[in-house]
């Protein structure tokens, strides 16, 4: 097991560097340094003093990849590749464009986004997986059938018109919480009561669709009935054999998503003007900076593979196959 | 005269349509491949959603028809006019000319907010201001409007009453004739949902399309029916315009992902070892970069380019069509990933299989056995994934103009029609019918799309379905 | 006589498929005495199943019970509310499965399982469960039942996952036991064993079992009485010992000619024409009558009574009307004249028999110390840690027109030698020489062309045809890809292919037109004869048959198997002939080997090989497959323990450790090959050390 978690780790870093690799080349490549400066200065006419100027300043003024004029190990590093890739991989992220430290910007937002997404998370799960097993233990019959075509109907609605319904229904109309805002400690709780409610009803047509899936898949099997021969009740047929054996697709899906969560919602933090790191991607996407978007998307792939390696941990802990490999 | 124009998108979507055609072609001339689909026709969910997703696709396709009018120029030369219009455009004419000053409420006579006149006796009155379109014809405007608004959508109801009953005649006539019994007999079985195909559910689905769409055109032709927005642009013809780049995105992005996935998803499965590693390596690389934010780069780095290299589109409507080509490109490039893992481990199931044994005793060409043996068995996950992924992106599409790395802001899309409404809800009074307009149009839209994905999927699923083998079809042949 | 533990009267289980409704079950009534075992048998889809899983109550949700009464001592089950039922299942009716590797719940450990049961019927805790647990394990014969409590279903062999479901099942001590085909998916030594054990738990609690099984053999094995099940109904009912000597009704009897076996060998098989009819139909007379030989006129236009004949035995068969007198003319099952099949197969003629000896150098294909092994990584770097050693070391040699039967149970690398022989799974070292040229080595150009020569067919006739090609555009493709007849034009095939799959068509028994059919429109044997033809369309002189009939019903085995020996006649194609079932090859082989981990342990001509067999193994596994002869008395050698692991074989003799007369040396040494003749070879020390051997 630990040889196989080393493995993916290991698997994990070529990931990493194919991620670099690949978002340089869409941010390098396509557009010289210049036509950056140049689209962030803004003006057509601009000076090629100011351009230099603005490359100088925030380090774009080497070549790319390797650095011809310089000697020994400056070959590779005194180059835009090394100074905004390679330092990523010990989470140096540097500055932004408009200077600000990222690094810094990260650990200080990255909270606030958890503090909404984690309930999301852990409510919308026990929700959708509840309404999941209600719908399998009364398949075939209407409960079944209703519960489907509400489903739909709920997946069909944009995300959009569940944060601005609900801002308007819960927020204004009933003035029963802030619309958005924050704040920081327990006092945030009033501001956070909302978006977790909106992000569990978008989320559940989707989810307990799929999960009815698996659990309807998982009932046809032969071991249920099995499980049926012996007398068992129908509850403990779906509680103790159904859901246990179904915890491994569900785990497949669910525990990826986990250490992502720290990346937080775009739409939910700007909706309700909450400072984590979703708005600050928005904000980051909106006024081009590229060093953010740039470092977000570095972070992203480093929390899916985490993602992926915590997956790899929790089947041994739900699948004895895996558990005696 | 007129001078056609054919945009990127218009050039892919006249490509995707032949492919469909030629599918639909192929499945039509073989008997165990029009099976499947022969149980989409017969589930009354689907068929009615696929009617009312053809009226979309309708929109869409008029939408599509691009062409540019021509102005008499002094010196006999013709010039065209730089704006490109579409056949859509041309048919509902009026909604797009007919432009208010700023906001107006659906069916309104007067502008939604006051402004300062000047009356008659030379006074500044603070008043609703008359709109320039909006009840135009009435005489007097406060006794008029109600009765003339009922007027017209009653009319337009019946007109679409008795559209709808065309329909109702010819499918009357042809179960008829197939049953071989009279109209009347035709009639109540398709009432008692008796027929196989679900006619009832089709000719209901036609109906309410007649019945909302009927009076709807009525009233348009007089009114704003859904009001203005701030610019005082129909609400309607926005709404209307809007489809077409969410159809575009739901269909050319599958379109062009779809070649990729097939193949690296074939050859992963089937030829294993250090090809799959190869392949898995790129597609779970590509899947672990947050999509918004390959999006939003990808977005960004093309927008700097098309600003540097403005000479390379002339107009706003060849940007605005790059970039909604763009989108979709990279819509594909995040979304191949999941197909093409399904795909592949379809294909290391399949490449087990005995004829595939088979195939390989008889010494065939591994790019034959991928193409004769493993293609055709695994379409049908391949067509499940389209049909499902397209209500997935239009809803996608909402999002992602909604943050600004969507379609052109030039172009209209129920992203930005989403995202102007929102601040219009913060208005006091509020200005609700743009989003409402945005918020039916998407509803009725990708639920139709999921209600047609899911008979497609119980079709040809066979996890879902249950697999029977047709025993001894030529009996004599097994002794 | 007292009354029945279970009476099953007029029972109708209604399937709803579409719009169609399939009566697979369609008025049964029969009685279980208790201590009785009671065996239903018949072919697949002839509603046995479902027969079982109505008296459980445990039907899948499209089926119905729509009439009739399943009695336990006079309660009627079917009107039990759900609750009431829950306590009948698993306490008083508990039901074995047919696939151990499916009816175990993969993620609870065996103990666990069984404990579950215990706790919802008994109210046993704590350390006394933990007791009855291990009594049970105990009760099955699982060794180390202490340490098997903790292990998951995978960590277990098929044969021990059967064990432990009986163990669920009596628990807590059943009335009645149904037990659907739970030997099926086991190979023979485990199924004797298995057979064994529900034999002996049977008689020592006095408990009454409900067999369903398709296979005579299992039946005549412990079943007290025994039903004949066709289309939905019981057709015949008697005692075992009374049914295996006279079966009455024509059904039974062609159930019985169509088993494959040495003294038929010179002849064809009996076959039963045509199919099983559609049970959405409705009948109005025998649903035998169209494949019934002996068919009078009104048997097509009533419907046959139920004639009892004697207190627990009778049939459902005009022909034993009491008005007939007669009935069928009684004959010995087993030894049915041929002359009697009205079947539409010509009598086959037999292959000239080659003598004894195998002339080394007439050969058509000589395997020599043929090796297939895969490798295992593990660890950080994925080294190769060690090998699956799934064919170590096999020589043999198949004479033109001959057929090799290759046999031994499932893991013993059989299949992969037919591969390893195609190079369809690379063989890691060894030769096989076809007509002198090794065509390991050979590249993959010069392969293609030797391809034509050898062919294979396998085993499942639902994956053997791809079921989006249609029957001509299969047997093409190795014409095409091999150029044989000359490529067609843009449009389809030529007419030279064309004319040539007709008659490749008729060869294998089918019309012609049917090559514009898709797979799915036939039924298996049909399928099987396609992949035939698919596989005769280049003309090849060998063909590896891949267990070609163990998929199918006996009666449909029987058409294949001469059809088979029919085109070795007529062509003299030479087979090798894979299969774990002794009997087929009894019948349709001329030599025999016998494979055992990776080698072959024994080899020789058919009859010498069974007659004689001289490997401890290959005694076994004779002893072990169930004879429906229930004259002959057999004593079965009980092997012990589960085939090891291919990976870590047995030091010395692989089969010393299941050995009943391993002797110290054998686990030192692999044995020598020991000739016991001209042709009779096996491997064992107990004659290469000139040991004394008990015979």
């Amino acid at each position: 097991m630990t040889s196989y978690l080393i493995r993916r780790a290991v698997y994990g870093f070529f990931i990493l560097v194919l991620v670099n690799l690949l978002t340089f080349a869409l941010f390098f490549f396509v557009n010289s340094p210049d036509d950056m400066a140049r689209a962030q200065l803004g003006a057509k006419r601009v000076t090629a003093d100011a351009i230099t100027k603005w490359k100088q300043e925030r380090g774009y003024d080497k070549p790319l990849i390797l650095n011809t004029n310089s000697s020994g190990a400056g070959v590779v590093t005194n180059t835009i590749f090394f100074d905004k890739s390679v330092k990523l991989f010990v989470f140096d992220f540097g500055r932004s464009d408009q200077g600000r430290d990222i690094g810094y910007d990260i650990g200080t937002r990255m909270w606030a986004s958890l503090a909404i997404a984690l309930p999301v998370f852990v409510v919308g799960l026990l929700v959708t997986v509840t309404f999941a097993l209600l719908m399998t233990l009364f398949r075939a019959t209407y409960v079944d059938f209703w519960g489907v075509v509400i489903c739909v109907a709920m997946m069909s609605i944009s995300s959009l018109f569940y944060i601005i319904g609900g801002q308007f229904v819960i927020g204004k109309l009933w003035s029963l919480v802030p619309i958005s805002g924050y704040d920081e400690g327990f006092s945030a709780f009033k501001f956070l009561i909302l978006p977790m409610v909106i992000g569990v009803l978008g989320g559940i047509g989707a989810s307990t669709r799929w999960y009815r899936t698996i659990f309807l898949e998982e009932i046809s099997k032969d071991y249920v009935r099995t499980a049926r021969s012996k007398g068992l009740p129908e509850l403990r047929v779906l509680f103790r054999h159904v859901l246990q054996n179904a915890m491994i697709p569900i785990l497949t899906g669910v525990v990826v998503v986990i250490p992502t969560l720290f990346l937080g919602s775009l739409i939910m933090e700007s909706f309700f003007s909450i400072p984590g790191l979703g708005s600050y991607t928005i904000d980051a996407i909106q006024s081009q900076d590229f060093a953010i978007v740039r470092a977000m998307v570095f972070l992203g792939s480093v929390l899916y593979i985490t993602g992926l390696i915590l997956t790899d941990i929790s089947y041994t802990l739900a699948d004895p196959r895996v558990r005696f490999e | 005269m007129i001078k056609p124009v054919m945009l990127w998108t218009d050039a892919l979507v006249f490509l995707l349509l032949a492919v469909i055609t030629f599918f639909v072609w192929t499945v039509y001339r073989h008997e165990h491949l029009a099976a499947p689909w022969r149980k989409v026709g017969h589930s009354a969910s689907g068929m009615a959603a696929l009617v009312v997703l053809s009226c979309f696709v309708l929109i869409g396709f008029l939408d599509t028809l691009h062409y540019r009018v021509s102005i008499p120029g002094k010196d006999g030369k013709t010039t065209y006019a730089v704006e490109v219009l579409s056949a859509l455009d041309a048919m509902v004419g009026p909604l797009r000319t007919q432009k208010e000053k700023t906001y107006s409420a659906p069916l309104a006579t007067h502008l939604f907010a006051k402004e300062t006149l000047q009356g008659a006796d030379g006074r500044e009155i603070r008043e609703f201001p008359r709109l320039r379109y909006g009840g135009a014809g009435l005489k007097d405007v406060r006794r008029d409007h109600v009765p003339d608004v009922l007027q017209r959508a009653a009319l337009g109801l019946g007109a679409g009453l008795l559209l709808w009953m065309l329909p109702v005649a010819w499918v009357c006539r042809r179960v008829a004739r197939r049953s071989k019994s009279g109209l009347r007999a035709a009639f109540l079985s398709i009432a008692r949902r008796e027929t196989q195909v679900p006619w009832h559910a089709i000719l209901l689905a036609i109906g309410a399309v007649c019945i909302v769409a009927s009076p709807m055109a009525a009233l348009a032709s007089q009114y704003h029916v859904f009001g203005t927005d701030k610019v005082g642009q129909d609400v309607l013809y926005l709404a209307l315009k809007s489809i077409r780049p969410g159809l575009i995105i739901g269909t050319l992005t599958t379109l062009v992902m779809l070649p990729f996935a097939l193949a690296l998803g074939i050859m992963a499965g089937y030829f294993r070892g250090w090809v799959d590693d190869v392949i898995q390596y790129l597609y779970t690389t590509l899947h672990s970069i947050p999509g918004v934010l390959l999006i939003a780069a990808a977005v960004l780095m093309m927008q700097v380019y098309v600003e540097n290299h403005g000479s390379l589109f002339p107009t706003t409507v060849e940007r605005a069509d790059f970039r909604l080509l763009f989108l979709c490109l990279i819509l594909g490039v995040t979304s191949w990933t999941s197909l093409c893992r399904l795909l592949r481990g379809e294909s290391l199931k399949l490449r087990e299989m005995e004829y595939i044994q088979a195939a390989h005793a008889f010494g065939v060409s591994h790019a034959r056995i991928m193409i004769r043996h493993i293609l055709p068995n695994v379409m049908h996950i391949v067509l499940i994934a389209v049909v499902m992924d397209f209500s997935g992106l239009v809803l996608a599409e909402a999002v992602l103009s909604y943050i600004g790395i969507g379609v052109d802001p030039s172009m209209n899309s129920f992203g930005s029609m989403i995202n102007s409404a929102r601040l219009e809800m913060a208005r006091e009074p509020m200005v609700w019918w743009s989003l409402a307009a945005a918020f039916s149009f998407m509803l009725v839209l990708v639920l139709a799309a999921n209600l047609f994905g899911d008979a497609v999927r119980d079709a040809l699923d066979p996890r879902v379905s249950t697999r029977k083998a047709v025993p001894a079809a030529p009996a004599k042949a097994a002794a | 006589m007292s009354a029945p533990l279970l009476r099953v009267r007029d029972l109708r289980t209604w399937i709803h498929a579409g719009e169609n409704v399939v009566r697979a079950v369609d008025g049964l009534s029969f009685d279980i005495a208790r201590g009785e075992t009671f065996a239903l048998v018949g072919e697949s889809g002839c509603g046995k199943s479902m027969t079982a899983l109505s008296v459980m109550r445990l039907l899948p949700e499209a089926a119905l019970i729509s009439s009739g009464a399943v009695e336990l001592d006079g309660v009627n089950l079917l009107a039990l509310p759900e609750t009431s039922m829950r306590d009948v299942r698993g306490g008083r009716i508990a039901m074995i499965f047919q696939e151990p590797n499916l009816s175990l719940n993969p993620v609870m450990t065996a103990g666990e399982q069984i404990a579950e049961t215990l706790r919802r019927h008994t109210p046993l805790e704590g350390d006394a469960l933990e007791a009855r647990v291990l009594e049970m394990l105990d009760a099955v014969r699982i060794p180390d039942a202490k340490q098997r409590r903790h292990e998951y279903a995978f960590q277990l062999s098929g044969g021990m996952k059967q064990r432990v479901m009986i163990a669920i099942a009596l628990s807590c001590n059943p009335e009645l036991l149904v037990a659907d085909e739970p030997t099926t998916a086991l190979d023979v030594t485990i199924q004797a064993q298995i057979l064994e054990l529900l034999r002996d738990l049977q008689k020592e609690r006095q408990m009454s079992v409900l067999l369903i099984t398709h296979d005579l053999g299992v039946v005549a094995d412990v079943a007290h009485r025994v039903a004949v099940m066709y289309a939905g109904e019981i057709v015949e009912t008697a005692d075992s010992g009374d049914f295996f000597a006279a079966p009455r009704h024509p059904y039974a009897r062609k159930l019985f000619d169509s088993l494959p076996t040495a003294n038929k060998r010179g002849r064809p098989l009996a076959v039963i024409p045509g199919a099983v009819p559609p049970l959405t139909r409705v009948f109005e007379g025998c649903r035998f009558v169209e494949r019934c030989e002996h068919a009078l006129p009104s048997c097509s236009s009533s419907v046959p009574a139920w004639i009892a004949l004697g207190a627990a035995s009778g049939v459902r068969c005009q022909l034993y009307a009491p008005e007939m007198k007669s009935g069928l003319p009684a004959e010995s099952p087993t030894a049915s004249a041929p002359a009697q099949s009205t079947s539409a197969q010509t009598p086959v003629p037999q292959a000239p028999e080659l003598g004894a000896q195998m002339d080394a150098s007439n050969a058509l294909l000589r395997v020599n110390d043929l090796k297939v092994h895969f490798p295992i990584r593990k660890g950080l770097l994925k080294r190769t840690v060690g090998h699956v050693h799934a064919v170590d070391g096999v020589s043999f040699a198949i004479p033109r027109g001959r057929t090799l039967g290759l046999v031994g149970e499932s893991g013993c690398g059989k299949t992969t030698i037919g591969k390893g022989v195609l190079r369809l799974i690379e063989p890691t070292s060894g030769a096989v020489l076809y007509d002198g040229e090794d065509l390991i080595g050979l590249t993959r150009k010069r392969l293609r062309e030797r391809r034509r020569h050898v062919q294979i067919i396998f085993q499942d006739p639902y994956a053997s045809l791809n079921p989006r090609m249609r029957v001509a555009e299969t047997i093409e493709e190795g014409m095409a890809a091999l150029g044989v007849g000359e490529a067609g034009g843009s449009r389809g095939m030529g007419t030279e292919r064309m004319a040539r799959i007709d008659a490749l068509l008729v060869e294998v028994g089918l019309p012609p037109d049917v090559k514009f059919r898709y797979p799915h429109e036939f039924s298996g044997g049909q399928r099987q004869r396609i992949a035939i033809a698919r596989a005769l369309a280049v003309d090849p002189q060998l063909i590896i048959c891949d267990e070609p009939t163990s998929a199918l019903d006996v009666s449909v085995q029987a058409q294949i198997l001469n059809l088979l020996k029919d085109l070795q006649a007529r062509k003299g194609l030479s087979y090798l002939f894979i299969t774990h079932n002794i009997s087929v090859v009894e019948f349709i082989a001329h030599e025999l080997a016998v494979m055992y981990l990776g080698r072959i342990v024994e080899h020789g001509l058919v009859d010498e090989v069974l007659r004689e067999p001289r490997h401890p193994y290959t005694r076994a596994l004779l002893s072990a497959v169930p004879d429906v002869d229930t004259a002959t008395q057999r004593q079965i050698i009980r092997l012990q323990g589960d085939l090891p692991s291919p990976v870590h074989p047995p030091a010395g003799c692989h089969f010393h450790p299941r050995c009943p007369q391993a002797m110290p040396h054998c686990s030192v040494r692999y044995p020598e090959m020991v000739l016991y003749g001209a042709t009779h070879s096996a491997c064992c020390h107990l004659d290469s050390h000139g040991s004394a051997r008990k015979a």
